[in-house]
């Protein structure tokens, strides 16, 4: 064979196996799918629909349903994201606008390390220390006052969904903190001088201004948390208290769909009961599946938005 | 047309900067207590002895953790053994053929998907995919998910890192009679080299602190790691075995091993942070 | 400040503080070098006839101006007085500190920690680099443009709405006239009547900077500061905006850097020529063009340098 000949069938290999690895992310996404699809097939049958519905978990009777995993999966996710968002802002227009420069370097260092802890450090830090906190100062005093809403009734037990949520909220923070503060970081600076030369107090043109103008990376961060909240395992597991039941009380305990997999996978001695876990697992993939399509078409939509009709 | 008042306007803008410090120290302050937390329960588990010596019966005091030591590096180097080729090639084809290619565009969305899923249904995966067909955990299942994990982080790096190097570059190489291939390997290479080592730390960085993958493949042990064909141990496992018993004793180790990670884990987050640093400055 | 009047004479030249550079320009007249080729005489008979500056009301005095980036020193001593209701162009090579000196006027460089001013800039007898002034109400007062065009993140309306619902209670009908009003005097309201909910930044480089300056006539502001407006647009657009700079005359006080000096002698009553952070020479257009007093001027003006 001649050199160019040689050369170019090298060539050719070398860009299908790089295209057959490429090729593997989507081979692993489908086999995902397939994988557990497969194996919820029995808890599907079984239960259909209502699975997604139905509050029963009785493992001992093979009576299973999502609606107090689904439940928890929410309401640990939105504490979180109502608590983090507006924060997470607050911090990142501070480092940005407001900090001396080694402060802001300092800080935003420090936030950085925060989101690179193992979800697990935060769950042995809720559990032995967080956990304490709260049950001994922050739910007393929450029943206290704010007693009379369901929300904050019952006994303090330190563990429970507000626990949850709050470990959460300080997991999800640093990421929308750190990606909100390159977005303001990347506002031109004539833009933000243009505002001001308009008589605009720093709070106002951020918040009119430099945020508008960033609001396509600042949407796409906080869709991004929200996806991490959704399936964040670990922490959750450590201070939620692993209970089947839906509550309207912030201070009891309940459990995620993570946590659920995570505390009872390798207790699941019937088949029926693996295979409900494995549709559980099902719904929290199609959940973040869906989440994540829906982010990524309105971030798009936003910037054909920006983009003008011209 | 009244004028709205200039003290409140600014008695607005002050009061917003008087609140965002507090704001910001939470962060500050998290991450020192959390750090603070950790070293002052661990520092005490970190004898000889938990370096060197196998667990003990569940409620007897003494023993260590060096078995799941052993394991947690073991199976972090087996996944960057698996994830990092896959990783870098995959990059490379994004990079250097893949600016249109529908497959490549697929490629990009899937992978954000695969990088948003949380790590727990990645660990059920592989156990469907390997436990349940052998019939048995293993540390070469607990291997496979967490390379899945590392997966997608080296082959964004990579791709990102490759679309740095000037075409130029590129072009130079190729009119100089190199093939693709050589091109790429050699010249492109060793311009993206410190950005595709960060890229591979960032990987480590984020799968050694993580538990819910290896929870359904590698299981946990008291044994030494002699074969990976088994339930193999490792630190995250074994924390959270811990920190749920009811022994003292365990749940001082599980702090311990808590510290061990930590340490780990931020001394790599800090250690790529530094090198990318390093990159951009010379860049 | 050098009016014009002191200028000609070359023993009250030597006493301006840029004395290792500037050298009077005592060639004869017929030895000098001929000025009608930048800028046109086309271009200068558009200037009007030179005025005597003493005779106008200043609307801008600047005493000993000193400027700071850092430990750097920028501006040097600058005094001047800026004429009301005139177009004061600022010329110079660049670097030489034409933006930095009216970046002074509205305090727009306190957004940066190091940047610093001394001196005194009196707008209307009072010293805006005073720390009690009203930072709001100056920036209410003096309006900017940037080189490049600022459309903000909103609809055409919004942007001109931006300034008066920030400074005013106003219901939305009146804010609809003078949104409208804005726009004529903007010379955009044809252009854009019936696409006010569009957003701006859809607009060409020329009409986003035309909304710029509508934008900082809504709130009525009395001096209007522009930075090199037209660096960033086209000829044809250049045009219309030079235009609309000559009708801005009537009603306020206009000082314009600009790196062209086509532009400086077509649309400017006075002239300020900056050298190395000085104020070298400062007069009527039409003389600053024809006959500077000052060999570095002179040397500007036929492209000797920058």
């Amino acid at each position: 064979m001649s050199k160019a000949a040689s050369q170019s069938r090298a060539d050719w290999t070398f860009k299908v196996i790089t295209a057959a690895c490429a090729l593997v992310v989507i081979v692993l996404m489908g086999g995902i799918l397939v994988e557990l699809l497969r194996n919820s097939g029995m808890s599907i049958r079984q239960f259909g629909f209502g699975f997604l519905t139905s509050t029963e978990w009785n493992p001992y009777a093979g009576e299973f349903g999502a609606a107090s995993s689904i439940f928890g999966t929410v309401v640990s996710t939105a504490i979180a994201m109502l608590l983090a968002v507006p924060l997470s802002l607050i911090i990142a227009i501070y480092l940005v606008e407001v900090a001396h420069p080694k402060a802001s370097r300092i800080i935003g260092g420090g936030i950085e390390l925060l989101a690179a802890v193992p979800s697990i450090i935060y769950g042995m830090w809720g559990l032995f220390v967080f956990a304490a906190l709260m049950q001994e100062h922050v739910q007393p005093w929450l029943g206290k006052y704010f007693g009379f809403l369901p929300l904050f009734q019952g006994p303090p037990m330190g563990i429970g969904m507000l626990t949850a949520g709050l470990i959460l909220t300080l997991m999800v923070l640093p990421f929308i903190t750190a990606v909100t503060r390159d977005v303001l970081q990347m506002v031109p600076p004539v833009l933000k001088e243009s505002a001001h030369g308009v008589g605009a107090t720093m709070w106002e043109a951020t918040r009119h201004i430099a945020l508008k103008y960033g609001r396509r990376g600042i949407v796409g961060a906080v869709f991004l948390g929200f996806g991490r909240a959704l399936g964040e395992t670990m922490a959750v597991t450590f201070v939620i208290g692993n209970s089947h039941r839906i509550s309207s009380s912030l201070f009891d305990a309940g459990n995620t769909i993570a946590s659920s997999l995570a505390n009872e996978f390798n207790e699941a001695s019937e088949p029926i009961y693996l295979s409900s876990l494995f549709e559980l697992a099902l719904v929290l993939f199609l959940l973040t599946l869906l989440f994540q399509t829906a982010a990524h078409f309105w971030v798009s939509r936003m910037q054909r938005q920006e983009a003008g009709d011209r | 047309m009244r004028p709205r008042s200039h003290t409140a306007r600014r008695l607005a803008d002050r009061s917003a900067r008087i609140v965002m410090v507090p704001a910001a120290l939470i962060g500050l302050t998290v991450l020192a207590w959390i750090l603070w937390e950790v070293i002052a329960r661990g520092a005490g588990a970190l004898n000889a002895s938990f370096f060197t010596e196998l667990p003990t019966p569940p409620g007897m005091e003494g023993g260590g953790l060096a078995n799941a030591i052993v394991g947690t590096l073991l199976m972090t180097v087996l996944a960057t053994v698996i994830g990092t080729p896959v990783g870098l090639l995959a990059g490379i084809y994004l990079a250097e053929f893949g600016t249109t290619s529908r497959l490549a565009t697929a490629v990009r969305f899937t992978t954000n998907l695969l990088m948003g899923t949380p790590s727990i249904i990645i660990g059920i995966f592989v156990y469907a995919l390997i436990v349940l067909r052998t019939g048995h955990f293993s540390g070469w299942a607990g291997a496979v998910s967490l390379a899945i994990l590392m997966l997608p982080v080296v082959l964004r790096t990579t791709e990102d890192m490759l679309n740095l190097v000037p075409d130029e570059l590129r072009e130079s190489a190729l009119a100089l009679g190199a093939p693709r291939w050589r091109a790429t390997v050699t010249v492109i290479f060793r311009a993206a080299k410190t950005g595709l080592v960060t890229g591979i730390l960032l990987a480590v960085a984020r799968v050694s602190g993580e538990t819910a993958p290896l929870l359904f493949t590698a299981l946990n042990s008291f044994y030494w790691p002699e074969t990976i064909n088994e339930p193999t141990a490792n630190l995250t496992v074994t924390i959270f075995n811990y920190a749920m018993s009811p022994y003292a004793d365990w749940q001082q180790k599980a702090w311990g091993a808590s510290l061990l990670i930590t340490v780990g884990v931020l001394f790599v987050a800090v250690l790529s942070r530094f090198v990318l640093k390093e990159r951009k400055s010379r860049a | 400040m050098m009016k014009v009047a002191e200028m000609e004479s070359p023993e009250v030249a030597k006493q301006h503080p840029i004395q290792e550079h500037a050298v009077p320009n005592d060639k004869p007249r017929e030895e000098r070098a001929s000025f009608l080729e930048p800028p046109s005489e086309v271009a200068l008979s558009r200037a009007g006839e030179p005025e005597d500056v003493a005779s106008l009301t200043s609307k801008v005095t600047v005493r000993n101006l000193n400027f700071f980036y850092g430990t750097s020193q920028a501006l040097f001593d600058n005094n001047i007085d800026i004429p009301e209701k005139r177009v004061t162009a600022v010329i110079g090579p660049s670097g030489c500190g034409k933006s930095t000196h009216i970046r002074v006027y509205n305090r727009i460089y306190e957004l940066y920690r190091t940047h610093r001013a001394e001196g005194q800039v009196l707008i209307d007898g009072v010293n805006v680099l005073d720390p009690g002034v009203d930072l709001i109400d100056l920036r209410k007062r003096v309006g900017m443009i940037f080189q490049r065009p600022t459309p903000f993140p909103m609809s055409i309306f919004d942007n001109i709405a931006y300034g008066l619902k920030l400074h005013y209670h106003v219901n939305r009908s009146e804010l609809t006239d003078r949104v409208q009003d804005a726009l004529k005097r903007g010379a955009l309201w044809e252009e854009v009547k019936d696409k006010l909910d569009e957003p701006a930044t859809a607009m060409s480089g020329g009409q986003q900077q035309r909304l710029c300056i509508a934008r900082a006539i809504a709130t009525e502001p009395e001096l209007i500061l522009m930075d090199e407006p037209c660096s960033a647009i086209d000829p044809v657009a250049t045009a219309k905006i030079e235009d609309l700079i000559q009708q801005l005359r009537d009603d306020y006080t206009v000082v314009l850097v600009t790196h062209n000096m086509q532009q400086a002698a077509r649309v400017s009553d006075f002239t300020a020529f900056f050298y190395k952070g000085y104020i070298v020479e400062f007069g009527a257009t039409k003389q600053i063009f024809t006959n500077p007093a000052m060999k570095e001027t002179e040397d500007y003006i036929t492209g000797r340098f920058g």
